[in-house]
């Protein structure tokens, strides 16, 4: 098969459907980005859920006076130093714990100006409202229910705190945010789809005379569908290169540059320019196969030997 | 060359068959007229024998293969052996006169060299020597069949089928026409020609085959157009 004939057959048919061929680069360039950006969005909360489930504690917040007035789970009165003692040796028995660290009251009231410093609250508190605690490290940060059930209630105890917990509703969150954005990927990618086989049939039909002489003639099946696949296929390459262009293009303008949220929100680790490149070849690869497979399936009706 | 054997070809969603038990053989380098009134048949003879359609009963046979176990792939490979030129000529209107002969090489794959060579050579032998650079859209009818004959010969097929080749043209015009397929026959390649034109089949004194409402009525050698038309 010569590549200058089949190729000339493309740019003419690419031409002639010059309206249907912008609005399939188009669906695919907007579908594919969808794709590309809830791939990163995963992403990103993956590297979020790392750094964060490291740093996060299970924390059992021990009973202190003012509690003991005021709290029903410290009825029994402040915690005792048997009572510390004994948490501490369960504590250290159970194999999903890694790591425990003692907090006192005055260190929590230094932490909490540390963090709160600036606020009015901060200024009128003692050492004496603070709470002891207990902050314990977790192998497996998903275990926190076996603390739970072990301490919660126990005397000496006002509240066993996941810090997790609070996590996970920003990933969830987040995670919703993410199959949203791939629903709408979806529907767009159904709707580029429909348009490819429907301009690939277009394209067929205006060229009916040609395919009928080229079957006339002994041309096989695959090379009378191959301008037509080929066509379907580069205009999809052409919009999967858009998309790449604004994944990286968003990527710099939300994180480095414009919104420049990596300046703004510094707890927060963005994932990476690999993992934005990365994800383009994959792009690049959907954008070309998808459109062609479509065109093959829209033809093999059409154009039968 | 072609047999068939108790032939009957019945469209979809149709009681009566376009064919009826047609049995007949047609020889290496054989002229023959196919004739008939319109509906006679004709049509789905030359459709059966490109593969565009399938026998329902019966068998084809085409240059040694039985059409019926020929799978798909394989039709396109066939019908490299077979030339075929219609009463609308099918030509290529954007493409010059060389690009159109070109046309029906390049999609089976020969290389430019060979096209560059043999493109001249069938121009020069169906008399449109020089004129590759014309479109078809000036050319005469005349002139644009034989474009079309070029075509449909330039990959030297060994069997030339031909609907109606000298339908749309006037008697002298068509006169030539029959020459330039006369020529091609002798060269040795079968040549099966539907025609409703008296004069052509009684000038040319060839084998006549007659169908009529789908039925082989007369199968003559040297034959004329017929009684009745």
């Amino acid at each position: 098969m010569r590549a200058q004939f089949v190729l000339s057959e493309i740019g003419v048919g690419l031409r002639r459907n010059l309206t249907m061929t912008f609005a399939v680069i188009v669906s695919v360039a907007l579908s594919l980005a969808l794709f590309g950006g809830s791939l990163l969005m995963s992403d990103q909360v993956n590297t979020m859920k790392g750094y964060w489930y490291d740093k996060v504690n299970v924390s059992v917040f021990l009973c202190n006076k003012s509690d003991a007035e005021s709290d029903p789970n410290c009825a029994k009165g402040a915690v005792t130093e048997d009572q510390k003692k004994q948490i501490l040796a369960d504590l250290d028995e159970m194999s999903v714990v890694q790591d425990v660290t003692y907090e006192s009251q005055d260190e929590a009231y230094k932490h909490y100006k540390e963090q709160f410093g600036d606020s009015p609250l901060a200024a009128s508190l003692t050492p004496d409202q603070m709470q002891e605690s207990y902050r314990i490290k977790l192998k497996d940060p998903e275990k926190y229910q076996v603390i739970a059930t072990a301490f919660d209630g126990r005397d000496g105890v006002q509240s066993v705190q996941d810090q997790k917990g609070i996590l996970d509703n920003l990933f969830e969150l987040l995670n919703l945010m993410n199959r949203a954005a791939l629903g709408v990927m979806v529907l767009m990618l159904v709707v580029a789809l429909l348009l490819i086989v429907n301009t690939v049939r277009v394209s067929a039909f205006s060229r009916r005379r040609e395919t009928g002489i080229m079957r006339l003639v002994g041309a096989s099946g695959f090379y009378i569908q191959a301008p037509f696949i080929m066509e379907a296929a580069v205009a999809g390459l052409i919009g999967g290169g858009l998309a790449c262009v604004f994944l990286v293009v968003g990527r710099y303008f939300t994180i480095d540059h414009g919104m420049a949220l990596s300046d703004k929100l510094t707890l927060i680790n963005f994932v990476g320019w690999d993992a934005v490149l990365t994800k383009l070849p994959l792009i690049l690869a959907a954008s070309v196969l998808m459109p062609a497979l479509a065109a093959f399936f829209a033809l093999r009706k059409y154009l039968k030997v | 060359m072609i047999r068939l054997d108790n032939v009957t070809k019945t469209y979809p969603k149709q009681n009566r068959p376009a064919l009826r038990d047609v049995s007949l053989e047609i020889e290496k380098g054989e002229f023959v007229f196919l004739v008939g009134s319109s509906g006679s048949g004709k049509s789905t003879f030359l459709r059966l024998v490109l593969r565009e359609e399938r026998a329902s009963h019966g068998q084809v046979h085409v240059l040694g293969k039985d059409l019926a176990r020929l799978s798909n792939w394989k039709v396109p490979h066939m019908r490299r052996q077979l030339g075929t030129v219609f009463q609308d000529f099918r030509l290529l209107p954007n493409k010059t006169v060389g690009e159109n002969v070109a046309f029906a090489q390049e999609v089976i794959g020969k290389s430019r060299g060979e096209i560059r060579k043999s493109v001249p050579q069938v121009l020069d032998l169906v008399g449109l020597g020089g004129k590759e650079d014309r479109m078809p859209g000036e050319l005469s009818g005349g002139e644009q069949q034989r474009v079309a004959i070029a075509r449909a010969f330039v990959n030297r097929p060994k069997l030339l089928i031909a609907d109606e080749p000298t339908g749309n043209l006037d008697p002298q015009t068509s006169v030539g026409i029959m020459k330039l397929l006369d020529r091609i026959n002798r060269t040795g390649t079968t040549v099966i020609m539907a025609t409703h034109d008296q004069n052509i089949v009684d000038q040319m004194r060839k084998r006549v085959i007659e169908l009529e409402k789908g039925r082989l009525v007369r199968d003559q050698a040297r034959g004329v157009y017929g009684y009745q038309h």
